[in-house]
């Protein structure tokens, strides 16, 4: 097992390396000078000019440099925002947690609703209940979510009033944050409608997010489930006269779950990218908004920075994903 | 749309018109692919007579006529049939000349992203050792970015626009083209009759792309319906986010973008662009599940 695992990690480290390489390009193949490019529309004299470049080190030759810039990240120098003037990490510490928010009850929403339905539609082969999820899956996938926001705003804020248009929480709420999860934090300070909030500004966005992975989900539960159904031991199980809810629920299971695992990880790269989207639409303040927004405001240092943290998460969420395959699947280990 | 045991089509089949008979075969019996082939045909046709279907000019404003909603509803006309946006124009001429953009970029896209990956696949799966190695890493990195994201810094580089966002979005989906005909390549590379051509004297590009590419055909055109779909989508979210095509051209994520402010009071400037890319999106997505029945028996959805 940790043979695999350091495998695993070997693997890595070009990728690692070559995240890193990006990252420093980034800044350098922008159009135009890379400290005018940083110092935004009010410019620089010239005398901060030669000042800042030295700072940065743009007159060192380009391997120097992208040592330096390693030497940097490494040790946890993220840059220092342009726009805000606080440091990148600090920043990306404080909205992350409600991107993590966001995503998690995203997936809760997709898992809960895909697994079930994923199910029942395999159960139920060719029924007019698996024709019709399928069908849905099929729309759920092709959704152009942000527009899918846009719709559920027009009904459920427009039309029904029922939650609010954009934000985490009321601005009338103000608490120091635990967790950094509105919705968790509210409860620990006992704050009921503080709690409501929290969770009717949540609900849109999390469906929104959750719509993509709850088509895959179910599609991919349904396709392992068909699979593992058909098993021997499926049918051993079943002629020794188990029920029909053991056999299903127990046997076929826990092996179909392992594909949809797999699945559920991989969907983590989705989720960020869709954050991009829902986080604008809903005005939720969590990094891919923040990278959007960093984009406009052309605050190259958090572009970069936030372009090198989201990458650096999602290898470490395959990599789990790797790893705890080969957890639950000992062939996996072997190979 | 569950189709039980359906034979693998023979491979290789040397007769092209009973070739083509077998696909049809295949692809009709999948009901929705057929329902996505006819939309998808329909929305060509809207995209190649846009000019002489949409009643007016895409970007002519009618100074009378601001956000005036669709013919059926209350305080509607004929005039306008899905009503106009907030500067006066008609947006069912806008949809139908948008059509032109999104199968535009589907097809720019898909085969910019083709092109990059056979080659680049051949090169990794035919050569291996060193030259597959460089590949293949930046291919991971590639994937190792979410690809919005990926897009997005991308545009930020290019400057934003169309051409370019096509130029990015290309950029990302091309990985899986590389790694699809990679593995096909190592596949074929030692049956008896890739070595038979190269025991007859093939060269290596004859090899590459006359013995062996043919043969791994049918797994790209799967991807490359996928890809299309997928990249009108981030096309559409570039545009969204004001990074793609930019105004006033009619593209549908364009057109939704600027028309997000006016969403609570005006429904139909969201709704009509955002339909019009889930219909474009869900009928290539059922053609692409109807080829991948045809095509890849080993793929099929079961």
């Amino acid at each position: 097992m940790l043979r695999y695992l350091l495998n695993k990690i070997a693997l890595l480290i070009p990728t690692l390396v070559g995240i890193t390489i990006c990252a420093f390009a980034f800044v350098r193949l922008l159009p135009g000078d890379p400290i005018l490019a940083m110092a935004g529309e009010h410019g620089v004299a010239p005398a901060r000019y030669e000042e800042l470049k030295e700072k940065f080190g743009y007159n060192l030759p380009i391997w120097q440099q992208y040592a330096r810039y390693v030497g940097e990240v490494a040790t946890g120098d993220f840059g220092v925002s342009i726009s805000s003037k606080r440091p990148v990490l600090e920043e990306f510490k404080t909205l992350f947690p409600a991107t993590l928010e966001l995503s998690f009850f995203a997936m809760v929403f997709a898992m809960v609703i895909g697994i079930p339905a994923g199910i029942f539609a395999a159960v139920k082969r060719g029924s007019w209940f698996d024709q019709s999820l399928m069908g849905t899956a099929l729309v759920g996938y092709s959704m152009p979510i942000f527009w899918w926001g846009l719709l559920l705003i027009i009904f459920f804020s427009g039309y029904l009033g029922w939650t609010p248009v954009s934000g985490r929480i009321g601005l009338q709420f103000f608490f120091k944050p635990i967790t950094g999860f509105m919705t968790i934090d509210s409860l620990l300070y006992g704050k009921w409608d503080a709690f409501r909030s929290a969770l009717s500004h949540l609900v849109l966005p999390a469906i929104v997010l959750g719509t993509i992975p709850l088509a895959v989900i179910a599609r991919q539960t349904r396709s392992a489930m068909l699979e593992v159904l058909g098993e021997d031991y499926v049918r051993t199980a079943r002629a020794k006269g188990l029920s029909a809810a053991r056999v299903v629920g127990v046997h076929a299971l826990r092996n179909a779950l392992i594909p949809v695992v797999t699945t559920i990880g991989l969907q983590v790269g989705t989720l960020l990218a869709g954050a991009i989207l829902t986080e604008t639409i809903f005005a939720w303040p969590g990094i891919g908004k923040w990278m959007v927004d960093s984009i406009f405001k052309r605050d190259y240092v958090v572009v970069q920075s936030g372009l090198l943290l989201i990458a650096l998460i999602v290898m470490a969420v395959n990599l789990i994903v790797d790893v705890l395959y080969a957890v639950i699947n000992p062939r996996i280990r072997a190979a | 749309m569950s189709q039980t045991e359906i034979a693998p089509m023979a491979a290789g089949n040397p007769d092209r018109l009973t070739g083509l008979k077998t696909f049809w075969h295949y692809f009709s019996v999948n009901r929705g692919a057929v329902i996505g082939l006819f939309v998808f045909i329909l929305l060509v046709l809207a995209a190649l007579f846009a000019p002489l279907l949409a009643p007016y000019a895409p970007d002519v404003q009618d100074k009378t006529a601001f956000l005036r909603p669709p013919a059926w509803q209350a305080g509607g006309s004929t005039q306008f049939l899905l009503g106009t946006d907030p500067v006066g124009r008609d947006i069912l001429s806008r949809l139908l000349y948008g059509a032109r953009f999104s199968l535009l970029i589907g097809a720019v896209v898909v085969t910019l992203a083709l092109t990059g990956g056979i080659t680049l696949g051949l090169l990794a799966g035919y050569f291996r050792g060193w030259v597959d190695v460089a590949i293949m890493r930046v291919m991971d990195l590639i994937l190792a970015f979410p690809s919005l994201l990926l897009a997005l810094v991308l545009v930020t580089i290019l400057g934003p626009g169309l051409f370019n966002a096509m130029l990015a979005i290309a950029l990302v989906l091309q990985p899986h083209f590389a790694r699809l005909v990679r593995a096909a390549v190592m596949a074929e590379k030692s049956r008896e009759y890739v070595v038979a051509a190269k025991v007859a004297g093939a060269g290596h590009l004859r090899l590459m792309l006359a013995t062996i590419l043919p043969n791994c055909l049918a797994p790209l055109i799967v991807q490359g319906t996928l890809s299309f779909s997928n990249a009108i989508l981030e096309a559409a979210a570039l545009g969204f986010l004001g990074l793609g095509a930019q105004p006033p051209t009619p593209e549908w994520g364009t057109m939704l973008a600027s028309a997000r402010e006016f969403i609570l009071r005006a429904w139909w400037v969201v709704t009509f662009p955002g339909l019009a890319i889930l219909i474009t999106v869900l009928a290539i997505n059922l053609v692409g599940d109807g080829l991948r029945d045809a095509l890849d028996p080993k793929l099929r959805r079961s």
